[in-house]
């Protein structure tokens, strides 16, 4: 025979699935929470979500050829992915040029600077907000007035921020007006980060994900579950300063974190068993935030900070191996 | 809801092009190359030299320890020398080539078609008479059958299980075998049971496979203590630890035998050879392989003279497709590419896939994305990510309190990986590497 075979080892033949298709997946996900958000705060939006997406896959672009000196994988989607999350994460009449140094920390810190994908400790677009949020507090968290305005749903602050204000002053919960009813969570009828508004669409977009096998149910419902039972005992005690679990669980981005943000496979743990204690700590801290801290939201933080114990998570807690220890 | 495995497994295609071809009779080859290591274990000595005459199913290569087997003459003919060439691992290999003169067999053989059903001889004798006829697990292991029948001391067999299962896709001899040798399996079934002194045998046969699960069912009825079990399909059931998970539940402990749990599996290849050698006389030297491809012509099911080379099954397959660029011999999963057409067909050889030219190259490597894939896919509960990265990076003691040595390779891993990247390559090398500290401990 004149042709030589390839010869290696095995297995010989491959699943169809690829990292492209799984990053491009994700991307679907986020359409619907996507379309609501221009529907909610107008071409802003889509404005806001075009620039981070551009700069994020140009920032990508640029360092690794020009600083890495790296063949660019900016094909592969994830670069996508960050830009859509930091749009997300922002509000949605932020100027240009602010998008662009949070896509910058996002690609160039929270990312390349550890590797590139795979390599990074932290959630990228995280990062960027979190850069954003610390550098531009004011413009961070000026939130616009709802286009598809409901009556006076124009307040221009978060529900969340509206509470924590309020019980600060000593105003019970029941009498904070402009709160918005948890019909209107889920819909998406309030102010906040444009992608962030929409509960139902958010988990419609996990359903999409956990059934493509994209993430498993593990993180979303163990964060969703700790933040309802942690909430819910402070409610119970004195609903007066305590907003109910379900209003929690329907804002301040809880929902885009849980289920797009702490998903983020290359910064959460490997195995079922950690990612559930992962859920846990996510959820906890995020309600310790929203009711101790300083700030009105928290899941972005919880979200970073567990990010860092992953890897202690992954070298401390094991799959179930077979044949037991 | 179907029994199976506990943890992990995969699914691929399954692609039995073969499975409704009838096993048919490949003609004898004009010469045939015989190696004398067809199994796990010592590799057997000549007892042949060059010039003798041989016949059909007579000693050539003599087992050398207890871990070895004999090797038997598939063909009669005269030795043309005892010399070293490529086997399906690509190294050279001591065998004995034979060129064929007609087809002349050791008279105790009883070449007949008649189905002998009377098991006239104990348990000791069977044991003995496995040995002596060369068999070894036909699923692919090739580890000489007698020595898993006599369990280590203390140890006691309970039940049988039979593994029906081939998760392998493309692969169909079993498949076949079961369909058209339903009564000589389930009386070398029997036969190892008396062996090994349990009086339960469980056949596992994936669903995929109804036919053989129907014929099979229906024919156990008259046999007291044989079942048929059928499997859900996934990939790596005949996996022996995972056949005893999915069958009995029971996980054999890492690094032990299943014998640890009371069970010895063998393939329904290895039960219809036991048939042979005890109630026809007839040691090892032809089995069913599956050639098969999506470029081949005919996909077929060919029973098959060991030491024939691969090109003569090609050939009679209807030729080498124009564009194959791989040649496995075995399952796309488990199976090794070999380099020529010369390499001959041994005892573990199951299948020979032809693969296109566009199907046998890999895909180009991208970074992990730590989707935990390898992870959730791993029927032994490994991380395979972290196993490679050991590997790469020569971390042997992690990698061996990581439990590499547990690595079934199986090769779910590096088939899920949608990075692509060559999990079990690394996790392979980091094995190896372990297994000679661990034995350079014991020393």
């Amino acid at each position: 025979m004149s042709k030589l075979l390839t010869v290696s080892p095995s297995p010989h033949v491959h699943s169809s699935d690829s990292t492209q298709k799984i990053m491009y997946r994700v991307i679907y996900a986020m359409i619907p929470a996507l379309i609501w958000s221009v529907f909610m705060f107008g071409i802003d939006a889509l404005r806001v979500t075009l620039i981070a997406v551009a700069a994020c896959v140009a920032f990508e672009y640029l360092i690794q050829k020009y600083l890495m000196k790296v063949t660019p994988s900016v094909t592969d989607g994830s670069a996508i992915i960050t830009g859509i999350l930091l749009a997300f994460n922002v509000p949605s009449n932020l100027p240009w040029w602010i998008i662009l140094i949070g896509a910058m920390a996002a690609m160039g810190i929270g990312k390349l600077s550890f590797g590139g994908l795979g390599s990074n400790i932290f959630n990228p677009a995280l990062v960027g907000r979190v850069f954003l949020l610390l550098s531009f507090p004011v413009q961070m968290t000026s939130w616009p007035g709802i286009k598809m305005a409901a009556v006076d749903a124009v307040s221009t602050a978060t529900p969340l921020a509206l509470i924590k204000e309020s019980v600060k002053n000593g105003v019970p919960i029941a009498k904070i007006e402009g709160l918005p009813g948890l019909g209107d969570l889920a819909i998406g009828m309030n102010a906040g980060s444009l992608g962030e508004v929409s509960a139902l669409l958010l988990v419609l977009g996990g359903i999409y994900m956990i059934w493509k096998k994209v993430i498993t149910w593990h993180i979303p419902v163990s964060i969703l579950a700790t933040v309802l039972v942690f909430s819910g005992i402070f409610w119970g005690i004195n609903p007066e300063m305590y907003v109910n679990p379900a209003f929690h669980i329907m804002t301040g981005g809880l929902m885009l974190g849980a289920i797009f943000m702490a998903t983020d496979m290359v910064t959460s743990p490997m195995n079922p068993k950690a990612q559930i204690i992962y859920g846990i700590g996510i959820g906890l801290i995020t309600i310790s935030i929203r009711m101790f801290g300083a700030y009105p939201e928290g899941i972005s933080f919880a979200i970073l900070i567990m990010n860092a114990v992953t890897p202690l998570l992954n070298y401390y807690i094991k799959p179930k191996r077979f044949g037991g220890q | 809801m179907l029994k199976t495995f506990k943890i992990g497994g995969v699914h691929p295609p399954e692609n039995k092009l073969s499975k409704d071809r009838k096993i048919e009779v490949l003609s004898i080859p004009s010469a045939v190359f015989i190696p004398v290591a067809q199994h796990i274990g010592a590799p057997s000595t000549p007892v042949v030299k060059k010039g003798d005459k041989v016949k059909v199913g007579q000693v050539i290569a003599q087992s050398s320890s207890f871990v070895s087997t004999n090797i038997h003459s598939s063909v009669s003919g005269t030795v043309k020398k005892v010399d070293f060439s490529a086997d399906s691992s690509g190294y050279p290999k001591q065998g004995i080539f034979i060129d064929v003169e007609g087809d002349e067999w050791m008279e105790d053989i009883d070449r007949s078609e008649t189905l002998v059903k009377d098991i006239s001889v104990d348990g000791a004798e069977i044991v003995k008479k496995i040995q002596e006829c060369g068999i070894v697990g036909l699923g692919g292991a090739t580890f000489p059958t007698h020595v898993k029948l006599v369990p280590p001391k203390g140890m006691k067999a309970e039940v049988l299980l039979i593994n029906g299962v081939e998760c392998e896709p493309y692969l169909t001899s079993d498949h076949r075998l079961m369909l058209e040798k339903a009564d000589e399996i389930l009386v070398g079934i029997q036969l190892l049971m008396k062996a090994m002194n349990v009086d339960k045998a469980v056949i596992g046969i994936e669903n995929n496979k109804p036919d053989a699960i129907q014929l099979l069912s229906e024919k156990c009825k008259t046999v007291a203590g044989v079942s048929v079990v059928a499997l859900k399909v996934q990939y790596p059931q005949g996996g022996e630890k995972q056949l005893i998970n999915a069958v009995t539940g029971h996980e054999v402990p890492s690094g032990a035998l299943p014998i640890a749990v009371g069970a010895v599996v063998s393939n329904v290849g290895t039960a219809f050879a036991v048939y042979e050698a005890i109630q026809k006389n007839k040691p090892l030297f032809e089995r069913v392989v599956t050639v098969t491809g999506k470029g081949v012509s005919k996909p077929s099911n060919f029973l098959v003279r060991v030491g024939t080379a691969t090109s003569e099954l090609v050939e009679a397959a209807g030729g080498l497709p124009e564009n194959t660029g791989k040649i496995i011999s075995g399952g796309p999963m488990m199976g090794r590419a070999i380099s020529s057409l010369d390499i001959p067909v041994t005892k573990g050889t199951s299948g020979i896939l032809l693969m296109k030219e566009e199907e046998s190259k890999r895909e180009e490597i991208i970074a992990c994305i730590r989707c935990s894939r390898c992870v959730s896919v791993c029927p032994m509960g490994l991380e395979p990510y972290l196993l490679m990265t050991l590997g790469e990076k020569q971390i042997y003691d992690r990698a061996e309190s990581e439990r590499v040595m547990d690595c079934i390779e199986c090769g779910s891993c590096s088939y899920t990986c949608p990075s692509n990247r060559p999990l079990l390559d690394y996790i392979r090398f980091g094995k190896g590497k372990v297994g000679q500290i661990i034995r350079s401990r014991k020393k």
